[in-house]
């Protein structure tokens, strides 16, 4: 870390600025001292550091009694010079300085004091260019306002040519372009001309970066209309990655280019329980019974959904509170909300209809987390049919085991008529159409461009970057056509590009494999049809005449984590087991899931567990044949609310559950997770923890819990 | 490859404290820092009882001025950096009634500034090195109740950048120092949901470069300390596996002085009590047998937070 390279720093002489900022650019000043074998002590390096302790000694004297006479100012720049990273001999000057001016006003004497000091300071940043303690002191003297802003910028034209990467040259030179006021263009072409020079110049992209968003956001003359500015960045981006694909300087920068091209910068919404135009049929054995949770989910994370947001018209009431983002964070904000209505009792043997209508943002206050509203209102409506099948009470789902056996799953023809009547729809939702003018034709012709140029790339060299760039940005293009109605894939493609990814750069090849592990999710619930042929009945107890007995699939599909939530917000039987899934960041979303098995997969904690939380209606849960309790290092728990993170609400008594046999810090994660569950079945076994003594401890933190591993506790 | 050499290193941390050479001088100010490097390394070594707890504490004691911050030495100005060492050794010996954890959050607390960021002590330098320090320190202490958090967040946040990662101050480039920075006062202050997790992952696995170690930036060269800021990021974002951990592993081993202990930035490199200090960490994180868990957050053992937090 920089701010500690300096520590290493040693001491030798060097001839000149430039020398020297040329040997710190290969970073090996402070770092990447050669390994020497141990030597006796000459009697040269012991006079070396009697000198070195005895100026620091007088220094600390100085410092504590005040005495800032030429002298003991002569002892703390030769210091300086020494050791430019000795933090209080700079305090000692700034005080010193202090002194020195305060019986001064006119400039012409205090000019001379202050230019001693950025003369102190350029020596020690030729000692060490990246010296903090010599940065900031000099911003410290230029706030004061007597030196030449016009010269530091000559300095730093020097020192950047020398060593362009240097950050805190690219920090300082912020801090006085904002001293000067000099405008936002003016320094893009700065980074323009350092990028011609060397594309190879993370830096300078960077910084274009930064200062292209402002402009264009503020949409500054001669930055609009932004698809211009962006062809043309497009058409500089291109020489540096084409010229060196495996050098990192512009992949960062592409990326940003391609999210300003297919992002549109207002949120909106793409699915919703009930989906738009859907029938959903009630049933008195329904995990919905009573409250049926309405859930819309947005492209990107909002706040703002409120009643004065959101209206629903209907003879159904809404419970309070109205509308609950379904998130653990205390943002406020959330890409999906939940709401709920309140379904009359059902006993009266009657079947009824009820609509419900639902209008979006036909008040302005819906907000992404970038500050952007919800700009098209938009309304959709859905039908619920309530109908009573005189089932036995016993047969609900809470009364029974399941058991997640092939056998138990059923695919019948019928598949489909039940799944239609779950509050779901497969064509594009309605509401999509007015985003897609929010989708120019511009976006779509500017990323078929790219992809033609990428194939080029790919067919004439075998480069990571190009496999990944052209995977990107078919994935966009789908994206983009989805809202046009059209939902033609380049599954394949991408597919091919993934898997020949991990063969080539197998150190990131898990970061290939999440990528693919979106895409497989997407192709299966990309369609209807795609999605039956996951979809079965499960008949593992007595039968059952609900959607919530149709069971989704999903296992043994090599998945290692969950995308496309969206597309499952009405499925109540989950089964992702024989993945390899270590995350299921995202689930919280289907409110309506009561049954999910994860068994054989490579979950790694039960902080990882924390989406369910946010799941009420989760009855029946096997995780067992994971990895819990296996590793050392918990990659989750600061993505789970706990005291660790500040963000738990009241303190959950760990002292309950604490006795001879557990230990609070050893169990507070199972606690945590567990005492916010209402399961009934719970399965466990197969992982790496002490059976016994979690079954006393899970028993008594989830009060409802029936079935542990298949032995029934209650 | 080979194994770590425990032994070895112990020897060599024990052994710096002792010296008093120019290289050594040239350290005097950040000893405080060097205290916590060591004596954590001793800890996750399973080797902090061959340490003189109560000289140290009476040593530290000594680096305490009138406002409640430390300095990095006897006679040395306070400074948050230092202040945070303080208090981390001292938890780490379990003696924080050692201190009067009010005097030292009400220091911590006057350095905020009116945007939420922090200054590292009254001469105002600006960073968000600072307010990872300044959180870390209150959390440890349990009295985050004194500053302002959501400002504080709120500037972390204005730091981010749009490859994913964090700079200094707004608009300075990501750098993996500062990432775990604020990344690790994001999560501290429960506030992950401000980071592209994504993103600044791809940016954070892509430091891991062909010869299996880690580089602070695209484009430079790959340095046994980062293998401390780009794992506690990619941990503390649930990314560690799109790198390759046994490639890592043995970039660390290889950095080694298998004669005279300690771990250098690369192999055949000189060693310090830093690398030695973030190569020991590193191999915690990667869960190397023999070395206890580490904390990625707050950069100490998961026994010690865990104490903390939760008590016994």
């Amino acid at each position: 870390m920089k701010w500690n390279d300096s520590v290493f720093y040693i001491y030798e002489e060097v001839s000149s600025f430039e020398e020297f900022i040329v040997q710190s650019t290969q970073d090996t000043k402070m770092h990447g001292q050669p390994r020497k074998p141990l030597k006796p002590e000459t009697a040269e390096s012991i006079a070396k550091a009697t000198e070195l302790a005895n100026i620091q000694s007088q220094l600390l004297f100085n410092h504590q009694n005040k005495i800032y006479d030429k002298q003991a100012l002569n002892i703390s720049s030769r210091l300086l010079e020494i050791n430019p990273e000795i933090y209080t001999a700079w305090n000692y000057r700034k005080l010193a300085v202090q002194s020195l001016l305060q019986s001064l006003t006119d400039s012409d004497s205090i000019k001379p004091i202050l230019d001693e000091e950025l003369k102190v300071v350029e020596s020690a940043l030729r000692r060490n260019p990246k010296c903090y303690g010599a940065w900031h002191h000099r911003r410290w003297v230029l706030s004061k306002g007597f030196s030449s802003i016009n010269n530091e910028f000559l300095l730093l034209d020097k020192l950047l040519k020398l060593d362009s990467r240097n950050f805190h040259g690219w920090n300082y030179r912020r801090f006085v372009a904002a001293l000067k006021n000099v405008p936002a263009e003016e320094e893009l072409r700065f980074t323009t001309e350092k990028i011609n020079a060397n594309f190879s110049n993370y830096s300078a992209w960077h910084n274009r970066c930064t200062l292209l968003s402002n402009l264009l956001q503020a949409k500054a003359q001669r930055f609009f209309p932004r698809e211009k500015v962006l062809m043309e960045e497009y058409d500089l981006i291109h020489q540096a990655i084409f010229t060196d694909p495996d050098d990192q300087s512009g992949w960062f920068y592409y990326l940003w280019l391609l999210d300003e091209t297919v992002i549109p910068e207002a949120p909106f919404l793409i699915s919703s329980f009930p989906a738009p135009g859907s029938t959903l049929h009630l049933f008195t054995n329904s995990i919905m019974e009573g409250d049926l949770p309405l859930i819309l989910y947005f492209n990107q994370p909002v706040g703002g959904v409120n009643s004065s947001t959101i209206t629903v018209n209907s003879e159904l009431s809404i419970c309070d509170p109205i509308w609950k983002p379904i998130s653990a964070n205390k943002s406020g904000r959330a890409q999906a909300w939940v709401t709920y209505l309140k379904i009359p009792n059902m006993n009266s043997y009657v079947s009824k209809l009820y609509l419900v209508e639902v209008v979006i943002g036909h008040v302005a206050g819906i907000v992404s987390s970038n500050s952007f509203h919800y700009r098209y209102p938009s309304q959709f409506k859905f039908s619920l049919h309530s109908q009573d099948l005189s089932v036995d009470s016993d047969e609900k789902c809470d009364g029974a085991v399941v058991v997640w056996k092939d056998e138990n799953f059923v695919i019948e023809g019928d598949v489909i008529k039940n799944i239609n009547s779950s509050g779901v729809s497969f064509e594009a939702v309605e509401i999509n159409k007015e985003h897609q003018t929010m989708v120019s034709n511009w976006s779509i012709g500017a990323i078929e461009n790219e992809i033609n140029l990428f194939r080029e790339l790919v067919a004439e060299i075998d480069c990571k970057i190009g496999k990944l760039t052209l995977a990107r940005l078919l994935m966009a293009l789908d994206e983009l056509m989805v809202l046009f109605n059209d939902r033609r894939r380049h599954s394949n493609e991408i597919m091919e590009l993934y898997n020949e990814l991990i063969k080539l750069d197998p150190v990131h090849s898990r970061y290939y494999m999440d990528e693919r592990s979106l895409l497989i999710i997407d192709q299966v619930t990309s369609s209807r049809e795609s999605m039956v042929q996951h979809c079965s009945f499960y008949k593992g107890s007595k039968p059952m005449s609900f959607s919530s007995s149709i069971c989704l699939r999903l296992s043994k599909l090599s998945l290692t984590r969950i995308g496309f939530v969206e597309r499952l917000l009405w499925i109540q039987m989950l089964d992702l087991s024989h993945n390899e899934l270590r995350s299921i960041e995202g689930l919280e979303a289907m409110q309506l899931l009561a049954r999910l098995n994860l068994s054989n997969n490579k979950i790694r904690s039960f902080t990882a567990l924390e989406p369910l939380r946010l799941i009420k209606s989760l009855r029946v849960l096997d995780i067992s044949y994971n990895e819990i309790g296996l590793h050392s290092i918990d990659t989750t728990r600061y993505l789970c609310s706990t005291p660790l993170s500040q963000s738990t609400e009241a303190d959950r008594k760990l002292e309950e559950y604490v006795n001879d046999d557990i230990k609070a810090s050893d169990s507070w994660e199972a606690i945590w997770i567990f005492g916010d569950l209402c399961l009934t079945q719970l399965d466990v076994e197969g992982n790496a923890i002490d059976g016994e003594r979690f079954g006393k401890l899970v028993v008594k933190a989830i009060p409802t819990l029936k079935w542990l591993d298949g032995m029934c506790v209650r | 490859m080979g194994e770590l050499e425990i032994d070895k290193h112990v020897q060599y941390i024990l052994d710096v404290e002792k010296k008093r050479d120019f290289e050594s001088l040239l350290m005097e100010h950040i000893r405080m820092n060097g205290a916590y490097w060591g004596l954590t390394t001793l800890y996750l070594l399973g080797k902090l009882e061959k340490v003189d707890q109560d000289a140290v504490v009476e040593w530290m004691m000594k680096c305490q001025h009138d406002c409640g911050g430390f300095g990095g030495s006897i006679g040395h100005d306070p400074h948050v950096l230092y202040t945070l060492s303080a208090v981390q050794v001292l938890v780490l010996f379990n003696k924080l009634d050692m201190l009067d954890a009010e005097k030292v959050s009400n220091y911590i607390a006057s350095l905020q500034n009116e945007d939420g960021s922090f200054a590292g002590d009254i001469w105002g330098e600006i960073d968000t090195r600072f307010s990872y320090c300044a959180i870390c320190c209150l959390a440890l202490l349990h009295r985050l109740d004194k500053i302002n958090v959501e400002k504080a967040v709120n500037y972390i946040v204005s730091c981010k950048n749009l490859d994913g990662g964090f700079g200094c101050t707004p608009g300075g480039e990501s750098h993996a120092g500062q990432i775990f920075c604020c990344v690790g006062a994001l999560a501290i202050t429960g506030s992950l949901h401000y980071v592209d997790k994504d993103r600044l992952g791809w940016w954070l696995c892509e430091r891991q470069v062909k010869s299996g170690g880690l580089n602070g930036r695209p484009e430079k060269l790959p340095d046994v300390c980062y293998s401390w800021w780009v794992l506690s990021s990619l941990i503390i974002i649930d990314r560690v596996h799109w790198i390759d951990k046994d490639k890592l592993t043995k970039f660390i081993l290889n950095c080694q002085d298998r004669e005279n202990g300690g771990i250098s930035d690369r192999p055949d490199d000189a060693v310090d009590v830093f690398h030695t200090y973030f190569g020991v960490a590193g191999l915690s994180l990667l869960e190397y047998p023999e070395v206890k868990p580490i904390d990625p957050a707050y950069a100490l053992p998961v026994d010690v937070v865990n104490r903390i937090f939760f008590g016994k």
